[in-house]
């Protein structure tokens, strides 16, 4: 055992001589690695072993999502059916899905029709296809957002890779959502060069600046619960709300593990006593 | 300890009616019954057993998630996503097939490090180890070409890439790799081609997995000692000694395994797997399973021309020499004595191996730039190092510990060191049986 | 306590029983999910009901549409249709169960149990013959209603069986009007 520790103790010795060496010094103009500044680490309600969603929450990021993100960003994956997850009935559901048109068919005449959503439908995409949607963004589609909370993360480096393990950090994606919402209307550093068509934000994953313009203002959507109506609150409910897009057995996974865990400790735990008793009397 | 008469007696008529016919129950019995093991096997030992499951357990939820999945590169990626969704318990059993292959390989690379350590692959287990190897190789492809099937980005460029080191072999490499992509890029033919063999290299993995164990009961486990069992008294039956603690192993180990599955489901995995796979566009930085790193890192290590080897060429000659030096391990150590406990020398050199593959594998996870190319050069020295030079040299200038005369002897030194047990409860188990 | 005890079958030492209970426990709940991942999922009984519009069909016709992976007739019976229908005594039926999901489980197979009151002209029905699943041809056989050509059994003008092999009346599925033109089934 002392021989693992020592060896471990020289491996984190080699590990933080080459962390040194790689933080060579850079331009603040001219950065090379991505993102800027790293994001914030938020407090979430589905965070940790017991995690759960936040329902009331989730409601008001999917207002979020149908009164700003949705004008470009398609969630091809959600069905309608699913937004009991949020809390919501099935007639409101009924109603939320006939408020959408979805193009169907053929009919028996051959031709596409439009009609009202249905439950199982999905949410109807704002562009026809990827080149429209591209076309009409400034030759960069945005990103469909069904999984964009587990598709999106900043690495987290050694050693905070390993003491994520057991603090079961797992929020990267609502983390950055959260900081790159709120991470416009910044000054570059001096001399930095920003393309045109381009928005400095210094959370944004790939690059200095992204072409999504700062899409949320302080007021911009109606809350009906009381919540602060502000750019901060807006990127953390739109943040939750994806994570539930992206991962809708959350709740489930966390309980069904608890559940599983505590088994195993216990069956564990007499597997060990059975073992003990086998090998009481053999030296060994 | 070789497979010597059977103890088995058929307890009634059935068994009896079988044994003429078919003598499986005798099989099972002499194998996994009163099959002898060394007294003395520690923890290290039941990740045999552990690996069984693991397969077991990735040939299960694999063939259910393939009930549901679909390979077609317009569907693979929204096949997925339904059993995430929509099918029954399919989150749960698409985190553990992905987690599991990663708990897999951790099994392995123990297994394998086990192997170094004990010397489990010296004489008279040569084949034992090489079979293992095979093991090994085949579940690198299968792990691979699994990868491939969520049709992501990494996926994607993971089997671009991965497709691409047969594009560096002289002359024939580019219609290699076409033969091997069905294209002249990742597409359809090849995620089909990838589904089939990911379906039937598991399969193959346990036909050798049957012969490992076959070589391994025709030699008997190796034992920390590295000493060969010589009497009755080093040994005990299979079951239920074996059996008990192996399943306590297995325990913890799967404890671990659920703790992964159910709190970070996706910390093995990568974000960008979950972006549909996008043949015009590259992620920032292609880095492959956790379980390849090491030799991942060795292959961007080679930066410089061999000789008339250009760059490309010799880095992925260097990976699979990495993998190549497994099977020539029982030739390479010269030693005679057989275990790292009696080898002060060896086993410093090990830790340092151990370490350096670590080194490896974070290296491999890191963009190639800067300072960690020149590292990665230095530690895939290293590592041929250590099997090339440090290996046969140390075998014929280290000067061994005292051994002890047999495994009993060594057992009973370190209960009276540890003052455990009573002189008189030495007695062989076996009598007991 | 010796090692002899081990393997004395008579001794079940309770430890040993807990333990292996618990595996059994442990095993079962494993399984489950294998056995779980079989059933319909979430999306395919998201579609388990459709809305029919039947506006433009006139007596003596049907359409077909497709639920849950089996067709469903929708007719509009003709008044002769109807008559043989509520015409045909019940002892004289192989099967005196109306089979409508819309009843009790015991309801008698009359005609209009076979319907929905006050729209007794209309027959909504799982056009699979209770058979071995074929799909009987409309308005065809010796009673004027079903035939089905597999294996020769013949239903009336209300889908009840009257000869052949088929065991049961064709399925009335669950189903209501949500209006006078439209039909909701499932």
């Amino acid at each position: 055992m002392k021989k693992i520790l020592t060896s471990l103790a020289l491996l984190g010795l080699v590990a933080a001589g080459t962390a040194a060496i790689a933080a060579e010094e850079h331009n603040p103009a001219a950065p090379t690695h991505f993102p800027i500044n790293e994001p914030k680490e938020m407090s979430w309600s589905f965070a940790g072993p017991f995690g759960t969603y936040d329902k009331a929450q989730l409601q008001r990021g999917l207002k979020v999502y149908k009164e700003v993100c949705s004008a470009c960003h398609s969630m091809n994956l959600v069905a309608f059916r699913t937004l009991e997850g949020l809390g919501y009935s099935e007639a409101q559901i009924k109603t939320l899905a006939a408020g959408y048109t979805i193009h169907d068919g053929p009919n028996d005449a051959g031709d596409m029709f439009d009609r009202p959503g249905k439950p199982s439908d999905h949410f109807p995409a704002p562009f026809p296809n990827t080149e429209a949607a591209a076309a009409a963004n400034g030759g960069a589609a945005p990103p469909d957002m069904s999984l964009l909370a587990k598709a999106r993360g900043v690495e987290r480096g050694f050693p905070r890779f390993i003491f994520d393990i057991f603090t079961q950090y797992a929020q990267g994606g609502p983390d950055y959502i959260h900081s790159l919402l709120t991470g416009y209307d910044q000054t570059p550093p001096a001399g930095m060069v920003i393309p045109e068509g381009t928005h400095y934000n210094p959370y944004f994953l790939s690059g200095v600046s992204l072409k999504m313009p700062k899409p949320l203002s302080d007021g911009q959507v109606t809350y009906d619960d009381g919540s602060p109506q502000t750019v901060d609150q807006y990127a953390r409910d739109v943040a939750a709300f994806l994570m539930w897009a992206a991962e809708p057995h959350l709740e489930e996974r966390k309980k069904t593990g608890f559940r599983v865990l505590v088994f195993m400790l216990l069956f564990g735990a007499l597997v060990y006593m059975t073992k003990r008793k086998v090998w009481a009397d053999v030296p060994h | 300890m070789s497979e010597g008469h059977s103890t088995y007696t058929p307890k009634n008529g059935i068994e009896r009616w079988f044994d003429a016919r078919m003598p499986l129950p005798r099989l099972v019995y002499d194998s996994f019954v009163a099959y002898p093991v060394p007294r003395n096997l520690n923890y290290m030992w039941t990740f045999g057993g552990i690996l069984s499951i693991m397969l077991a357990a990735q040939i299960l939820t694999g063939i259910v998630l393939a009930m549901h999945y679909t390979s077609d590169t317009n569907l693979a990626f929204d096949s997925v996503e339904k059993i995430m969704r929509d099918v029954n318990s399919g989150w749960l059993l698409r985190y553990l097939h992905s987690n599991g292959a990663s708990f897999f390989f951790v099994a392995v690379y123990i297994h394998i490090f086990r192997g170094l350590f004990y010397g489990s692959y010296k004489a008279p287990r040569e084949l034992l180890w090489i079979l293992g190897c095979i093991i090994y190789l085949l579940m690198m492809a299968t792990g691979f070409m699994g990868y491939v099937l969520p049709w992501g980005q990494m996926s994607f460029w993971g089997a671009t890439v991965i497709t691409g080191f047969f594009s560096a072999i002289p002359l024939v490499g580019n219609w290699i790799q076409e033969l091997l992509l069905g294209g002249f890029a990742v597409d359809n033919p090849t995620l089909n081609r990838f589904f089939a063999l990911h379906y039937l290299l598991p399969f193959m993995i346990a036909g050798v997995v049957v012969l490992h164990i076959w070589a391994l009961h025709v030699v008997g486990q190796s034992n920390p000692t590295g000493i060969e069992v010589k009497s009755k008294t080093d040994t005990v039956p299979f079951t239920p000694y074996a059996t008990i603690k192996d399943a306590f192993g297995m325990m913890v180990f799967l404890f671990v395994f659920a703790y992964f599955v159910f709190y970070l489901p996706n910390y093995l995995g990568h974000p960008d797997n979950y972006t549909v796979a996008n043949p015009l566009k590259t992620p920032a930085h292609i880095v492959p399973e956790w379980y390849f790193l090491p030799f991942y890192a060795i292959l961007r290590a080679i930066t410089f021309n061999i000789g008339p080897i250009n760059s490309k060429l010799g880095g992925v000659l260097c990976m699979f020499g990495a993998i190549a030096m497994l099977f020539l391990v029982p030739w390479l150590d010269t030693s005679k004595v057989r275990s790292a406990v009696y080898r002060p020398w060896y086993k410093l050199f090990f830790w340092l191996f151990v370490a350096d593959a670590i080194l490896l594998g974070w290296l491999g996870s890191q963009p190639a730039e800067g300072s960690y190319v020149f590292m990665a050069q230095m530690a895939t020295l290293f590592y041929f190092a250590f099997f090339l030079v440090i290996m046969p040299v140390l075998g014929l200038i280290e000067t061994p510990r005292r051994m002890p005369n047999s495994i009993t002897e060594a057992v009973l030194e370190k209960n009276k060191r540890a003052g455990g047990y009573p002189t008189g409860a030495a007695a062989a188990p076996e009598t007991k049986g | 306590m010796s090692a002899t005890d081990i393997h004395d079958p008579n001794r079940r030492d309770f430890l040993y029983v807990a333990t292996g209970m618990a595996a059994v426990v442990g095993a079962g709940a494993v399984a489950w999910p294998f056995i779980d991942q079989m059933r319909p999922d979430a999306s395919t009984l998201a579609l388990a009901s459709v809305e029919v519009d039947v506006s433009s069909l006139q007596p003596g016709s049907s359409l077909i549409v497709k639920w849950r992976g089996k067709p469903v007739v929708v007719r509009n019976r003709t008044e002769k249709e109807m008559k043989d229908g509520a015409a045909v005594s019940l002892n004289d039926l192989k099967d005196p169960i109306a089979r409508n999901a819309n009843l009790a489980a015991d309801a008698p197979a009359t005609d209009a149990n076979r319907t929905t009151p006050g729209k007794e002209a209309w027959m909504v029905m799982v056009q699979v013959c209770t058979h071995l699943g074929c799909i009987p041809l409309g308005q065809e056989g010796d009673f004027g209603g079903w035939f089905c050509p597999c294996h020769g059994s013949q239903y009336d003008t209300a889908g009840r069986i009257r000869k052949g092999p088929a065991p049961e009346n064709m399925a009335i599925p669950v189903y209501q009007f949500i209006s006078d033109t439209k039909i909701r089934i499932g």
